[in-house]
């Protein structure tokens, strides 16, 4: 794995924003060949996403031959609540930036047949040719997605319900009552994102730093499901100081001494008006 | 793009770069218009995977709802009380220039006068949608007959009159129709009022309180029968007395039925009432206010003596009078400009001075689910404002009438 730490959330979220940026534009996708992406809700990704659309809106960043799968939806949550996983997605990221909304796929928590939606996602997946990047977060509990504890490492797109907690973590959203947040969701499985080309996942703040830990300095366990990660060729960690409280101090001595190696990924950071013909 | 829109083909327009007045805030926030309505972009994003066919640049500007003139007696030459012989092409010219003050309906005002004008006007003005022609017309605001004498201000004495039996009766005699009629101001402490109030109201026709000797208990009984608005507060009533606080006190009663709102007009131009009197009322009570210009034959006219109702009036500067008196009749300030100065007055924020011309009218006339809101759904009346609150453009059902 690369493990890349920054000082603070903020220059964290610019790291992520740059690498993305910079895959979009090294790819030159087009019509004839989208660049797909996967991406995250929560609060972690927010920075990224600010980063992003500002990037966009300097002209530097276009989503036009971009095709999005989001992680997971809430299940029986209307579509324009605002805490729906689409009203976070519309209010957060499309509506500022050029992509085109056929372009964008995010699992329909109110199909009627959950089942067949969690496949249907997949398939669009696959007819779309694989995920480029799949950008993620990890919970509390060393989730991805909603893959829960215990979640298998080999799991696809399906219906989860949700560990205490993450309920507990959600409360905030639902004005701090339990009775009000979702208890089932569906997500895409530890499988479907480890058949990504590449996976980013970003982690800030101390109370991640127990699940990092977890995740990359002991083994592959269904327990912390991100550490199914250290099986995948590609994936990149992007962190804040915060969140490498619990690593031991060799491993986050040697990552930093890598510093100059990973920022060539991102310097020097590319535009699109570079290539324009 | 290819059009890809399944609910409709009808063009999407789009507004950035601007500041809209949404949830009671001025936000960075595009709106989106669609065959006339504010259209939700979340649900044509995700439900119909379509897009805008025209973005339009607003430079930063601020979009309001169009403006709500619920009492506006005429201007620029035309008297909505005089039966002339093109009641409605006057309508129209009205209607046609306060697109200018941002006002995009109004509810043309006719003062106290005889049964033949009321029989002959009022099926003239019809309620009508507005468009590149002018505003829209609400509904008639019948202000009198049934007023007191005392507080008649400008209106004509010999055609006040006082209810008979109360009820129906006296009403369709006076008045003739009641269709297309929006609101009627009256006195509630004329004897059998009681009957008139419930009736109109019972009708939808909101009931307004003015030119009147009332008290705080006939005003809160009024009320409780129906009324819901205070025309021209402070005008043409008992002053607030702190023993006995009359029809201004229904701004701090406890005797309104719970879940109903009691608005009151307030002319802000800066010459019918204090600015220190407007911000006694105002923090009282600010959900309640509602800007009018009561604007007058002669707005818009270069001063002199000009005609209102069955009266004559003089102008001077901006101070409108009855000929020969002090006594004041009317302004002749702009919708606009009194959003402006009740803002520089008052101190409060922009929002609360846009919607104070667009939320509350709507509310009062119970049609805040249709105008004086950008909510989704909602006729697409619109104005594009500077950080003056001078304004710019005029859009009614998402076509712009007019722009500076």
């Amino acid at each position: 794995m690369r493990l890349v730490i920054l000082d603070d959330y903020d220059l964290a979220s610019e790291w992520a924003a740059k690498y993305i940026r910079n895959r979009i534009i090294q790819f030159k996708p087009s019509a004839d060949r989208y660049f797909t992406l996967g991406l995250p809700t929560g609060s972690t990704p927010l920075g990224c996403y600010t980063k992003l659309i500002e990037y966009h809106k300097n002209g530097d960043l276009s989503f036009k031959y971009v095709k999005t799968f989001n992680m997971d939806e809430y299940v029986g949550l209307p579509r324009d609540h605002p805490e729906s996983y689409h009203s976070y997605m519309w209010n957060n990221f499309f509506k500022h930036i050029d992509i085109e909304p056929q372009n964008t796929h995010i699992l329909d928590g109110n199909a009627s047949n959950l089942q067949a939606e969690c496949e249907a996602f997949e398939q669009k997946i696959t007819a779309a040719g694989g995920i480029e990047l799949f950008v993620g977060g990890i919970g509390p509990d060393g989730h991805i997605a909603f893959n829960e504890p215990g979640s298998s490492l080999v799991s696809r797109t399906r219906v989860k319900t949700l560990a205490k907690d993450t309920i507990v973590a959600n409360a905030r959203f639902f004005g701090n009552d339990l009775s009000r947040v979702p208890t089932m969701t569906l997500t895409v499985g530890v499988g479907t994102v480890m058949d990504a080309r590449e996976v980013m996942i970003l982690i800030t703040g101390a109370h991640k730093a127990f699940a990092l830990y977890k995740a990359i300095e002991e083994g592959v366990n269904h327990m912390w499901t991100v550490s199914a990660f250290q099986q995948h060729p590609r994936t990149i960690f992007i962190c804040d100081e915060d969140a490498t409280l619990e690593l031991r101090v060799k491993t986050v001595k040697y990552f930093k001494g890598l510093m100059h190696v990973h920022n060539q990924l991102v310097e020097p950071t590319l535009s699109v008006k570079d290539y324009m013909d | 793009m290819p059009s890809n829109k399944s609910v409709s083909d009808a063009p999407i327009t789009q507004f950035v770069n601007c500041r809209i007045l949404k949830n009671h805030k001025l936000q960075w926030e595009d709106l989106w218009v669609r065959e006339g309505k504010i259209l939700n972009p979340e649900k044509l994003f995700f439900d119909e995977k379509g897009f805008a066919d025209h973005k339009v640049d607003c430079g930063s500007k601020i979009i309001a709802p169009g403006f709500i003139d619920v009492q506006i007696n005429g201007g620029y030459g035309i008297d909505f009380s005089q039966a002339s012989s093109d009641i409605r092409g006057g309508v129209a010219l009205v209607a046609k220039k306060i697109l200018e003050h941002g006002v995009t309906s109004f509810c043309p005002t006719l003062v106290t006068s005889p049964p033949d004008i009321y029989h002959k006007v009022i099926p003239e003005l019809r309620a009508q949608d507005g468009g590149p022609e002018g505003a829209g017309v609400l509904g008639i605001h019948l202000e009198g007959p049934f007023i007191s004498e005392e507080k008649r201000g400008a209106h004509p004495p010999k055609f006040l009159r006082t209810f008979k039996a109360g009820g129906v009766a006296d009403l369709m005699e006076t008045y003739g129709h009641l269709d297309n009629v929006a609101m009627v101001t009256l006195a509630p402490e004329l004897p059998n009022s009681a009957a008139a109030i419930r009736e109109l109201s019972g009708r939808g026709i909101t009931v307004s309180l003015g030119h009147s000797m009332a008290d705080l208990s006939q005003a809160e009984e009024a009320v409780q029968n129906g009324a819901t608005f205070i025309t021209h507060l402070f005008n043409a009533m008992l002053p607030f007395h702190h023993r006995d606080p009359g029809i201004v006190g229904l701004l701090t009663s406890d005797h309104i039925p719970p879940g109903q709102t009691v608005y009151y007009g307030m002319i802000a131009d800066g010459i019918h009432t204090h600015p220190a009197a407007l911000r006694i009322a105002h923090r009282a009570h600010p959900a309640g206010l509602v800007l009018v210009t009561d604007a007058v034959t002669a707005m818009g006219l270069p001063p002199g003596r000009h005609t209102l109702g069955q009266q004559q009036i003089d102008i001077q500067g901006l101070h409108a009078y009855v000929a020969g008196t002090t006594t004041l009749s009317g302004s002749i300030a702009t919708m606009d400009m009194c959003v402006r100065h009740f803002r520089e007055v008052s101190g409060c924020t922009v929002e609360a001075a846009l919607e104070a011309a667009s939320l509350h009218p709507a509310q009062l006339l119970g049609i805040s689910h249709r105008k004086g809101t950008l909510e989704y759904g909602t006729d697409a009346d619109f104005i594009v404002l500077d950080d003056t609150l001078t304004v710019r453009e005029t859009y009614i059902a998402g076509q712009q009438v007019w722009r500076k």
